[in-house]
């Protein structure tokens, strides 16, 4: 490890903003744990005792987290609550007394031999989420093991500076352990936008980027570091010039954000008064809250797959249902547009029938697999149909490469239709029901399309994929990765063309939706409905209320002049510094 | 007393830890002593860890052994509570 030079790591950014700061690595080496034999009765008992009084400060020490829990967490409470209960579970700790009693060992071993016991009856839940549990076990064991070691309580709460934790992973006792008004943010090697540490940073408001794979290994305690949870980039050891400028864009960020968050509720309105409608990308029913507090007009991409990959089995109707008709029920009066099914190509689930292609992305997926799989694809959307009877559903079609796919996907809904008549199941029968563009030739044939659907929801991500012939997860391809290439402009452009042609409504809904930079684009290319992830909906707005939509239009046509991404990018750097002056 | 009943797990998300720890917590207010079974595996009522293991998501029939003074009582209210789902938010 050099500790002058810089470097830079990549990972998920799970929780907006930018800090400098020290890095406090967490050393997560664990206690080591020997095996002893004990020669006499009188040994015996005092480690059962020593194992007792062991668990009694664990349970103190829990309870004590707590209560003292600060606000904002309260929420996740009950997550220690449960940690309670598993530190006075037989299986843990009688089952470690016993083992102390009869087989005359230490506590650390017998409670060992405990976690492993548990930890293989764990392993064989098929449930991913109950399976999982095994960690709380562990992390519990860890609390007991530590106290039977007479260590203090981690160096977590004894943070007395201002620092960046940096960890392999944190656990809910760690993050209530930490002394919050000193932790400016979290870094960890493992972990996703919905981990336990990037869910309760947001609940903070840190910034916090997961998923780093070695973070533990590259910065050294003390390192100086720049950590920016908007695009998920680590600077080790940044030199001055570095420095200065994420100062600079820290101070602008914090006022920025600040500023616009109190925005956020107002609508989307440019400076000549063109309205746009902002709405949010979900995944899980829980998001909808945060989709809510950011300003969302409603849920653009209710992404469905989760139920498919969760478990074994494949979900059944009535738990798609009831998942549907939470995220419809709370977001009512607005509107929520379920996406079905889109698996296959680079999502990858065990339980459904698919197999392993030589060419995913262009194999058996998505409407394709449905229109195979009748009954997988009919037992999801009577769940979206049962779900239409509770709020504003409307329903998406994903992968559309042309007119037969919407007849026939259209065909299988109104038998699905005719079924819920027949039990006598409430629904929305004139339910919008609409497609994601994003295969080339759906925007050649979009005119086509737009006689058979109710609304077109233009996926950038892919369809910059397939129109470039990239694979943008491949790194010696990544950089012609360009949503800025003309071609793109001028597919999207003929789509929402097409769109107003036949009197559709339009939205757009990959990431160029979420980044502010864009908005002026594709506010020229005649977008008037965004969906982007939550905590991109803020930025947006403002980036909206900034610019003239008439301008915008005419910028479209000085720009589709331009031959290469890189002209299109200098022109709109070029506006942008107009604009600042 | 000796009562045993079989009931069918409503709530959306099984047995998992909120619903686990509910029935912990209710065991704990009974002299009696609690037993559940699934598919022929049988573990103690006052287990967290020992009814998760049982793994009832949604729909699975889980049988309610409980012995003791009291057992009425903590079966009609064993009952309550999974006839209300736990108090999950619907």
């Amino acid at each position: 490890m050099n500790n002058d030079t810089t470097s830079r790591l990549k990972g998920i950014p799970a929780s907006p903003g930018i800090i400098l700061g020290k890095a406090r690595v967490i050393d997560r080496s664990r206690v080591k744990i020997l095996y002893q034999y004990l020669i006499n009765k009188k040994q015996v008992n005092l480690e059962v005792e020593r194992f007792k009084e062991a668990v009694r400060a664990a349970k103190e020490h829990i309870g004590e987290l707590r209560g003292r829990m600060p606000d904002p967490l309260k929420a996740h409470g009950f997550i220690l609550d449960t940690h309670l209960m598993i530190l006075d579970d037989s299986m843990l700790s009688e089952a470690t007394v016993k083992t102390i009693l009869e087989e005359k060992i230490n506590a650390e071993w017998a409670l060992k031999r405990s976690v492993q016991r548990i930890q293989k009856l764990f392993s064989q839940i098929e449930d991913t989420y109950l399976r999982e549990r095994v960690n709380d076990v562990e992390n519990v064991a860890q609390i007991i093991l530590r106290n039977l070691a007479g260590k203090e309580p981690a160096s977590l709460s004894e943070i007395n500076e201002r620092v960046i934790i940096v960890a392999h992973d944190l656990s809910p006792i760690d993050t209530s352990e930490m002394n919050i008004g000193k932790v400016m943010g979290f870094i960890t090697d493992v972990g996703g936008r919905t981990s336990h540490t990037a869910i309760m940073a947001q609940a903070m408001k840190l910034p916090a980027v997961v998923g780093l794979e070695s973070a533990t290994q590259a910065i050294a305690d003390g390192t100086l570091l720049i950590v920016d949870g908007h695009t998920g980039e680590i600077i080790i050891n940044p030199d001055d010039d570095t420095i200065i400028e994420y100062q600079e864009r820290q101070i602008a960020h914090e006022k920025h954000a600040s500023s616009i968050l109190r925005l956020s509720h107002l609508p989307a309105e440019t400076l000549d008064h063109q309205s746009l409608c902002i709405k949010a990308n979900i995944e899980f029913p829980e998001e909808v809250a945060l989709a809510l507090d950011h300003g969302a007009e409603g849920i653009g991409l209710y992404r469905t797959e989760f139920l498919y990959l969760r478990n074994r089995d494949l979900p059944s109707e009535e738990e798609m249902f009831e998942n549907y008709r939470e995220v419809a029920e709370i977001i009512a009066p607005k509107p929520v547009t379920i996406r079905t099914l889109d698996l296959g190509g680079d999502k990858f689930s065990s339980t459904l029938p698919l197999g392993r292609e030589m060419n995913p992305a262009l194999g058996l997926r998505a409407i394709r697999f449905c229109l195979r799989e009748k009954t997988i694809f009919k037992n999801q959307l009577r769940a979206i149909l049962r779900a239409s009877a509770f709020g504003r559903v409307r329903l998406m079609f994903p992968m559309i490469s042309g007119i037969q796919e919407v007849l026939d996907g259209r065909g299988i809904l109104s038998e699905v239709m005719t079924e819920l008549d027949r039990e006598g199941l409430a629904y929305n029968p004139d339910i919008k029901v609409g497609i994601m563009i994003e295969i080339p030739s759906a925007v050649t044939v979009a005119d086509l399309l737009a006689r058979h659907v109710d609304f077109f929801s233009i996926g950038t991500n892919d369809l910059i994929q397939y129109a470039l012939a990239i694979d943008r997860i491949n790194e010696h391809v990544a950089y012609m990765y360009q949503p800025f290439h003309p071609a793109i402009l001028r597919m999207i452009r003929q789509v929402t063309l097409a769109a107003g042609e036949a009197g559709i409504d339009v939205s757009l809904c990959g990431e160029m939706a979420g980044d502010p930079a864009c908005a002026g684009l594709l506010v020229g290319l005649g977008l008037r409905e965004l969906s982007m992830n939550a905590s991109s909906i803020p930025g947006v707005k403002e980036a909206i209320r900034s610019l003239s939509a008439e301008e915008a239009v005419a910028d479209i046509e000085e720009i589709f002049k331009l031959s290469t991404s890189q002209e299109v990018r200098e022109f709109m750097n070029r506006k942008k510094g107009l604009n600042a002056c | 007393m000796k009562l045993e009943k079989t009931f069918t797990i409503r709530n959306k998300l099984g047995l998992h830890a909120r619903s686990a720890a509910k029935i912990v917590e209710l065991a704990g207010r009974f002299e009696s002593c609690l037993y559940l079974s699934k598919d022929g595996c049988e573990v103690e009522g006052n287990s967290i860890l020992s009814i998760l293991t049982l793994a009832c998501i949604k729909g699975a029939e889980v049988t309610a052994r409980i012995e003791g003074q009291d057992a009425r009582e903590f079966m009609d209210s064993l009952g309550e509570l999974i006839e209300q789902k736990f108090g999950e938010p619907q």
